[in-house]
């Protein structure tokens, strides 16, 4: 028995057709993703204005960007979008997921509806709120509602706002729809025990279904932080990263440094450290869940 | 969309029928603050919906006049046949090509790399090959975008529409690979077994057992790929040029850019971009959705 499988487990790997049948994804994969990611550090370290030769230049791309006081700007006006429109999405996220959960019908057709905003691209978004945020012909001053009809899109603050609910508008669904999953898988029996208990409703949210959707939290966090950092068509059809640079994020900075103002050489260092900024704080977020994010969360639930 | 994500098991469960839980009486259920918010966004979410449609739908000089929430008293679709008569046709037609074009070819390979990882497990190359198409799903396109543009020169594809579909299916494969290798290893073993005693190779398994086993993965895989290459916009707005390349995002932000102060038509166009989608949100309604959060549990 022992010679069999060592024979066949010794033969096979060979003749297998298997690693054949996974090299089409491979190539294509490594062709235009995993190399364009080598090709950015290399282009870093390069000259090059999108058109003519591209010339090694050692660290000037990277001395360019560092000591360019709009990259210490880019990177805080990205990490404001993150934290604020994570504080804004995930107390409403868990909300309207909890309520979603719930098994009534009309709950169910009030979720159709919600989810429209992730079937429609950011470009379709982002124009429609110019328009009807316009001051003088949008939704407000047509209602003619002094406190709506500011200028949005013309100020630095409501601008960044206006950002802010955007993307939430467009994400909270999206994010719903992970916490109603969450929410659902919570042993009911929880909850029966904490009503024998004469807990209340908002002790049950607090002491039960806030605890274990711990790691819900976890991944929605992860998903937002991280997907906040790419943040590209919405921001640049809305504000083009303006007024003056007030919305201009890393992913905008790098674009407009590479394909407006044809400095390839700085905007691959800034998707460098877009990229590295975003696997750190995908490991900071894994190593907050303690553990791997899959392991049981119904302790003690049988 | 967001494609990054840490844990790999779909949440299969989130459709079952939860009977204890729905024979409990309603009245002690009743969670005030969770309808107020429900409602609440329900009007957040269809205002702007309900403004963009009715505005489409009025002439400019009304546009300014009215009252923007109440809807004309007799619509006009001018602004449509303003845009219909402004190439839209041709751009519909080149997002069609990109997404069929990427969709289908990402999907294939990516299940035939799905099959090729959870039936050739003990081999080290497979589980390897496993291991960077996970480390994909953390590769941002944004990122790569500058070495992706330098790479379709080299190739002379600058300016058409396979520099869009390549690199679409490139980023579409990790995800579509860990979502369908997740289903595949969920079909039973016994069965595998005696396909083997039959005498089948690899390559009738996979098309005769594996494929037919998992076709609701498959669309689900397929549909969320196709929304997002759809709604892309940095691809073309990178890698073409010409307007007659232009996918559906691309054609209507440069028609904002052309007719800017025509508020009617702009959003006249961004109905009928959005339509398609919205089409097949109506019919796929639940394969739309699981397609969202394929791939990520709680």
């Amino acid at each position: 028995m022992s010679t069999l499988t060592a024979q066949q487990s010794g033969r096979r790997p060979q003749r297998s057709i298997l690693p054949w049948l996974a090299t089409p994804a491979l190539l294509l994969f490594t062709g235009f993703a995993v190399v364009p990611l080598v090709g950015v550090f290399a282009l870093s370290f390069t000259t090059w204005d999108g058109i003519g030769s591209i010339r090694l230049t050692g660290l000037t791309s990277w001395r360019a960007v560092l000591t360019d006081p709009g990259l210490p700007h880019a990177l805080w006006v990205t990490f404001l979008v993150m934290a604020v429109s994570w504080a804004v999405q995930t107390p409403l996220s868990i909300l309207l997921g909890t309520f979603l959960a719930g098994r009534q019908r009309y709950r169910a057709v009030l979720g159709v509806v919600y989810f429209i905003p992730l079937m429609i691209s950011s470009a379709a978004i982002a124009i429609a709120y110019e328009s009807l945020l316009d001051p003088n012909f949008g939704l407000g001053a047509g209602l003619k509602i002094e406190a709506l009809s500011k200028d949005w899109l013309g100020r630095p603050g409501l601008a960044f706002g206006v950002v802010v609910f955007v993307v939430s508008w467009q994400f909270i669904p999206f994010h719903s729809l992970i916490y109603q999953g969450g929410v659902q898988q919570i042993p009911k029996s929880l909850y029966e025990a904490a009503q024998l208990d004469g807990a209340g409703r908002v002790r049950q949210f607090f002491s039960i279904t806030l605890p274990q959707l711990k790691y819900t939290i976890i991944t929605s966090s992860t998903l937002m932080v991280v997907g906040s950092l790419t943040f590209f068509d919405l921001i640049y059809v809305l504000t083009e990263g303006g007024p003056g640079d007030a919305t201009r994020v890393l992913a905008l900075d790098m674009y407009k440094r590479g394909f407006q103002a044809s400095l390839m050489g700085p905007a691959s260092a800034i998707a460098v450290i877009l990229v590295l900024v975003g696997l750190a704080l995908a490991l900071a977020l894994r190593r907050l869940g303690g553990r791997d994010a899959g392991a049981s969360q119904q302790e003690g639930a049988s | 969309m967001t494609t990054t994500l840490t844990k790999t098991r779909r949440p299969r469960q989130a459709a079952r029928p939860d009977s204890p839980r729905r024979s409990r009486p309603a009245a002690r259920r009743r969670n005030w603050l969770g309808g107020l918010a429900g409602w609440l966004w329900l009007a957040v979410v269809v205002v702007p919906l309900y403004w963009t449609l009715i505005t489409s739908l009025k002439d400019r000089s009304r546009y300014y006049a009215s009252n923007p929430l109440v809807p004309s008293a007799d619509p006009t679709f001018d602004n449509y046949r303003l845009v219909v008569e402004s190439d839209f046709l041709q751009y519909f037609v080149n997002s069609v090509v990109v997404t069929a074009g990427a969709v289908i070819p990402a999907v294939l390979v990516s299940f035939m790399a799905a099959y090729a990882i959870v039936r050739g497990w003990r081999m080290r190359v497979l589980r390897a090959m496993n291991g960077l198409f996970l480390m994909g799903l953390a590769i941002p396109l944004q990122a790569t975008v500058i070495p992706i543009y330098l790479i379709i020169i080299k190739l002379h594809l600058y300016d058409s529409l396979p520099a869009l579909i390549l690199p679409s299916i490139a980023f579409a494969i990790p995800l579509s690979v860990l979502v369908l290798a997740n289903f595949i290893r969920d079909v039973p073993k016994e069965l595998f077994d005696s396909m083997r005693v039959d005498g089948a190779t690899e390559w009738t398994t996979l098309w005769r057992l594996a494929a037919p086993l998992t076709r609701p993965a498959v669309l689900t895989v397929s549909i969320f790929n196709a929304l997002t290459i759809w709604n892309g916009f940095l691809l073309p707005l990178v890698l073409t040029q010409s307007p007659d390349r232009r996918t559906l995002p691309l054609a209507l932000w440069t028609f904002q850019g052309q007719y800017g102060v025509n508020v009617p038509a702009v959003l006249a166009a961004v109905v009928l971009t959005t339509l398609p989608v919205l089409v097949l949100y109506a019919f796929g309604r639940r394969q739309l959705l699981s397609g969202l959060t394929a791939g990520f549990s709680r």
